[in-house]
């Protein structure tokens, strides 16, 4: 690790005005990707601004959302009544994070910031049509993920909370690494206000919608009819899955997330 | 096994472990805890390129960084002698091996992804990696021999320059004649193309050393993370940096795993050893994680053409076997023998197949080195048979576990001379079958294959019937075959005068129970309290000799050799005992403790024996000595040669190419059992890493030798879900040739699983209409899900 400047603002506006007046920083939420990164001398940043004690925290029921304060870790989500009762696809989402301590630490606004390609949230905002709230402004999800590890938000721009509308009915299949354990390939499918959604994480460079499905789910929403539907998508092809079986897995979640909800 | 604690604390009794007092409560004492007033921090600079031309070094920065104290590259280091290797093995045509400088800082060139530099030390770690990045290395990258059969083409990039290619011996064994007669004459013929993937070991400990020196004394200290540090004496002070024995000291203290990847004398060893006399200030090392990666000796990775001749009944009539097997950019330790020596004596099995032959190239490539991992050599043949015995069991109809039975030696065969060299002393294969088949209700596999059909899944069976040769070894036989040095172990047993004991063995722990064990059989022999033997390894400066622990040796070798002091504790008491008893030596028996007149109830206890012995006032001084200390040296007769059966049931899901463990069950006959419960939990830990290798662990280099499973985001370990609870018992035929019967226990799961479970997985997709010959490891859900896409 290099030297850095040690920030701990106490509230959201505070961080982005530290984050502001560095020449290079950094947010820092549960330091799972970003501490690794710094260790291993992969990054280095003029100032590190830790975002915990800024007060993101909270989970809530307002109507028909769920909102999520950014700090939240995985593991408030996956045991949150709130979650639990009105989103439950979401609850199991965040309890198949990585392990226990992955979960102790890390937090929803970390992982949808960094916008790894195999990260599960990805699937859950743009599955479940949440919105992202920043310091600035609310993006819809879907113009927050932009490419490999890229997303909407402009430098220095902070997320604060995710919102999730309540679906009528959600389920997430996942195919994890066996070893990270991160998504190989993630399917979020919901009923939603704005008609079904289907998000799929972990297959390509950002999680994306596949509308093939979601057209013939609107129709007749059965297992059944996704047979046949074949994604297409740029797919990553690694050393634990090529792009053919990474295009075979889409289908094979997608089919065993409908089956949950039908 | 039933693995409850008991109050046995003698031979055959679960004793809990008493190392695990400090492990649990993290008060082990590792090298890395050890810090020496002054001390100084080394961080290597290590090459990117798996091939490059170094054409120059600047350390000019570094060295003016602040703290350093010095930087050094192979301009320092060329006098120094290169890393050696423990091995020579023979071509057929009788040349030695080839066997190019391993020098512990790359001259010239560096050779795989890893292969240190430069050495930078200074007053802190920190200061000693922000030097290190201001070193500038000129290198001008090399085409890479990265696959071995691409490396042993005609114009293929050549690993080391100054040799005709990358071949490093081809070796053979057995009779190629009488095999190829036997294949003439054959009803059946089966053949298979097997690939043993590569593995890194990953023991939890990641590898230190500290070199320490005494300018006064002229005295050097290695405090180092070691499974045999009169190993690395001997290597790294006769070879490597010409110090005498008696002015170099290794500790190998408290070690957190090694699985065969600690045997090996590294260059970082020495470089500190070194660096610390050069410097005048102790130097310390610690591998960060991605170091251990690409710079501790790999495991496995052979690539087997096999062919097994079978008559009308199925009798197998002969075994054919070409394989190459990787050696990475250098020599490691143990690496020629490996592949030669440790898994061309193995192939005949369980099985009484009447000719067998073998041959091995060895190849250079641009990787690292390539040496043993627990079972070395053993578990790439383990490999081979089981699976083509299997395959030729389901193309001739036959049922895998009827097919081995019909092959198999018979009790009264023993000694069995098989037709690769060795000769197994003792072994009951068939009934450790059936005890097999038995407990992991083999009968009933049907039923569950249909429950489990019902549930959408493949459900399939596999068998391993494995053998090892362990306890190694005879050193007259290994000396035979090319080894540098003796196989035996040493031991002082020390009785101190109060009746306490302390053992002084050269067998190291890190992580086996040696404490506990140990303390069992001292205190069984002579009757005393488990809790007055003290049992001490790891110092050279303590221990009197040692060849240290790896290959299943320790209760064998090193345990005989304490067995046998022990002996001659016994022995020397019996002639103090007739002297206060005032009775004929021969008239004194041992018994429970005490040395009694035989056919009296005149004796004398352990104890008084032990005090007379310091405090001779009535002694036969005059015939001997006062004390009672005996030191042994114990050269074993044979290897010994475990043996078991393996049963794996796995589900497949058909959607996605998972596989799942349902079941596991290994019985073993390792010969008497020590400490029931330390024998089970070798079992365990061997059959994880078995299924690791089965199932989720390889490591992969692109074309251009990057290695890309170089973290555990993408390398693979077993963890405890990913493993069903493995159901273990075990049959005892002793040993015939060691004093204590034993016949070693810490390699036979990672040696039997690995077939078992890709036998069961191939069974599983056969059973679910595919037409599959063979899967090789690890079966990943992507390779499993393509072989069903395929066939
Ligand atoms: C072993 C392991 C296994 C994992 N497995 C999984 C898995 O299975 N599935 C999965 O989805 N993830 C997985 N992860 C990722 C993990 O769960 C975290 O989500 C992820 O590391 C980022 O979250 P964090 O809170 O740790 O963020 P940090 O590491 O602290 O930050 C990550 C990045 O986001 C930025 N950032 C953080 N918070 C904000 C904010 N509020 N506004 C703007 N920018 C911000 C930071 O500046 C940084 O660039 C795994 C991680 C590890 C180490």
């Amino acid at each position: 690790m290099y030297d850095f400047n040690y920030h701990r603002p106490a509230s959201a506006a505070d961080a982005a005005a530290a984050r502001k007046a560095a020449a290079d920083g950094v947010y820092l939420a549960g330091g799972m990707t970003l501490l690794p990164t710094l260790k291993q001398r992969l990054a280095r940043s003029s100032d590190v601004v830790d975002l915990a004690a800024t007060g993101l925290t909270g989970i809530s029921r307002d109507g028909g959302a769920i909102t999520i304060g950014a700090m939240s870790t995985h593991d408030s989500v996956a045991t949150s009544s709130e979650v639990q009762s009105a989103i439950p696809a979401l609850g199991i989402l965040a309890g198949g994070i990585g392990d226990p301590q992955v979960r102790n630490r890390g937090t929803i606004g970390g992982s949808i910031a960094n916008a790894d390609p195999a990260a599960d949230y990805p699937a859950a905002v743009l599955g479940l049509n949440a919105t992202v709230h920043t310091d600035r402004r609310a993006i819809g999800a879907d113009d927050f993920f932009t490419g490999m590890f890229e997303t909407a938000l402009g430098d220095g721009e902070l997320i604060t909370k995710v919102t999730f509308p309540v679906p009528a009915a959600a389920a997430y299949a996942k195919f994890a690494n066996p070893a990270s354990r991160y998504a190989i390939v993630g399917v979020m499918v919901a009923k939603t206000d704005g008609g079904i959604r289907v998000a799929v994480t972990g297959a390509a460079g950002n999680a994306f919608r596949a509308t093939a499905m979601e057209q013939v789910l609107a129709g007749d929403f059965s297992a059944a009819v996704l047979d046949g539907i074949s994604v297409d998508a740029d797919y990553n092809s690694d050393i634990h899955a090529s792009a053919e079986y990474r295009r075979h897995l889409v289908g094979v979640m997608a089919k065993r997330a409908v089956r949950e909800i039908a | 096994m039933n693995a409850n604690a008991t109050t046995n604390s003698g031979i055959g009794g679960s004793v809990r472990r008493r190392e695990d007092s400090r492990f649990l409560q993290g008060r082990g004492k590792y090298t890395d805890d050890i810090n020496i007033a002054g001390q100084t921090y080394a961080v290597f600079v290590r090459s990117p390129h798996a091939h490059a031309r170094i054409n120059g070094i600047d350390t000019a920065a570094a060295a003016a960084a602040e703290g350093v104290a010095a930087v050094f590259t192979a301009e320092h280091t060329k006098d120094i002698g290169g890393v050696p290797t423990g091995w020579q093995v023979h071509s057929k045509d009788g040349e030695p091996m080839a066997e190019p400088k391993h020098p512990v800082l790359a001259e010239g060139a560096a050779r795989h992804v890893g292969d240190p530099v430069a050495m930078v030390i200074a007053a802190t770690r920190r200061q000693a990696r922000d030097a290190a990045e201001l070193v500038t290395v000129d290198y001008d990258p090399q085409p890479a021999a990265v696959d071995m059969k691409a490396a042993l083409a005609d114009g293929a990039a050549k690993v080391h320059g100054d040799l005709p290619g990358n071949l490093c011996y081809d070796w053979e064994l057995g009779d190629k004649a009488a095999v190829d007669e036997a294949f003439a004459g054959a009803a059946h013929v089966t053949k298979l193309d097997l690939v043993n993937n590569r593995l890194i070991p990953n023991a939890v400990e990641p590898r230190c050393a500290i070199g320490d020196y005494d300018s006064v004394s002229g005295e050097h200290t290695l405090y180092t993370t070691s499974q045999n540090p009169h190993v690395i004496r001997l290597l790294m002070g006769a070879f490597v940096l010409s110090i005498p024995e008696h002015k170099l000291r290794v500790v190998a203290p408290d070690v957190g795993g090694g699985f065969g990847s600690k045997i090996f004398h590294y260059a970082e060893e020495a470089l500190v050893t070194w660096a610390a006399a050069q410097i005048k200030k102790p130097v310390k090392w610690t591998a960060e994680r991605s170091e251990s990666f690409m710079s501790d000796a790999h495991g496995r990775d052979h690539v087997t053409h096999a062919e097994l001749a079978l008559d009308a009944n199925g009798k197998f009539l002969a075994l054919r076997c070409s394989t190459l097997a990787n050696m990475g950019a250098y020599l490691s330790t143990f690496a020629p023998c490996i592949p030669t020596y440790l898994h061309g004596t193995l192939l005949a099995g369980q099985y009484a197949t009447p000719a067998i032959y073998c041959e091995v190239k060895a190849v250079f490539t641009n990787t690292v080195p390539v040496d043993a991992y627990r079972g070395a050599g053993r578990p790439e043949a383990t490999f081979i048979l089981e699976r083509i015995v299997d395959q030729a069991a389901a193309e001739t109809g036959v049922d895998p576990a009827e097919l081995r039975r019909r092959n198999m030696i018979q009790p009264e065969q023993f000694p069995y001379q098989t037709p690769v060299a060795l000769q197994y002393d003792t072994g009951n294969y068939e009934a450790t079958l059936d005890q097999a088949l038995k407990a992991a209700d083999y009968a009933g596999f049907e039923a569950r294959r249909k429950q489990s059909a019902a549930a959408g899944k493949l459900r399939g069976v596999g068998l391993s019937c494995y053998i090892e040769a362990c306890g190694i070894a005879p050193s007259n036989v290994v000396g035979s075959l090319g080894a540098r040095a003796g196989l035996y172990e040493a031991a002082t047993v020390r009785v101190n005068p109060t009746g306490s004991v302390v053992v002084f063995t050269g067998s190291h722990a890190h992580g086996q129970g040696h404490e506990t064990t140990f303390a069992q059989v001292v205190s069984d022999m002579l009757g005393i309290d488990y809790d007055a033997v003290e049992i001490v390894h790891g110092d050279t400066a303590k221990v009197p000799f040692g060849m240290g622990t790896y290959g299943s040796r320790s209760i064998a070798v090193g345990g005989a050799a304490i067995a046998k002091a022990v002996d001659k504790i016994i022995a020397k008491g019996k002639k103090i005992a007739a002297h206060l008893l005032e009775a004929g030596e021969g008239d004194i028996v041992f018994e429970n403790g005490a040395f009694k007149v035989a056919g009296t109830d005149r004796e004398k206890s352990f104890g008084d024996i032990a005090l007379t012995a310091y405090v001779p006032h009535q002694y036969p001084l005059e015939s001997l000595e006062p004390g009672l200390e005996e030191t042994a040296f114990y050269d074993p007769a044979n290897f010994t040669y475990p043996a078991g059966t393996y049963v794996c049931e796995v589900e497949v899901d058909p959607d996605t190419g998972q596989v799942t463990v349902a079941s596991f069950h290994a019985s073993d006959d390792f010969g008497n059992l020590i400490n029931p419960m330390i024998v089970e939990g070798q079992v365990h830990g061997g059959l994880a890493q078995g299924i690791g290798q089965a199932l989720l662990e390889n490591c992969v280099y692109d074309a251009e030798g990057q290695l890309l499973s170089g973290s555990y985001m993408d390398y693979c370990m077993p963890r405890a879900d990913d493993l069903p609870s493995f159901q273990v018992d075990t049959t005892v035929t002793a040993c015939t040739h060691n004093p204590l019967g034993v016949k070693g226990c810490g390699e036979a799961g990672a040696i039997g699983a690995p077939p078992a479970l890709i036998n069961a997985v191939v069974n599983a997709l056969n059973g679910g209409g595919h037409s599959i010959a063979h899967l090789d490891m690890p079966a990943t859900p992507q390779k499993v899900w393509a072989a069903m896409q395929s066939n």
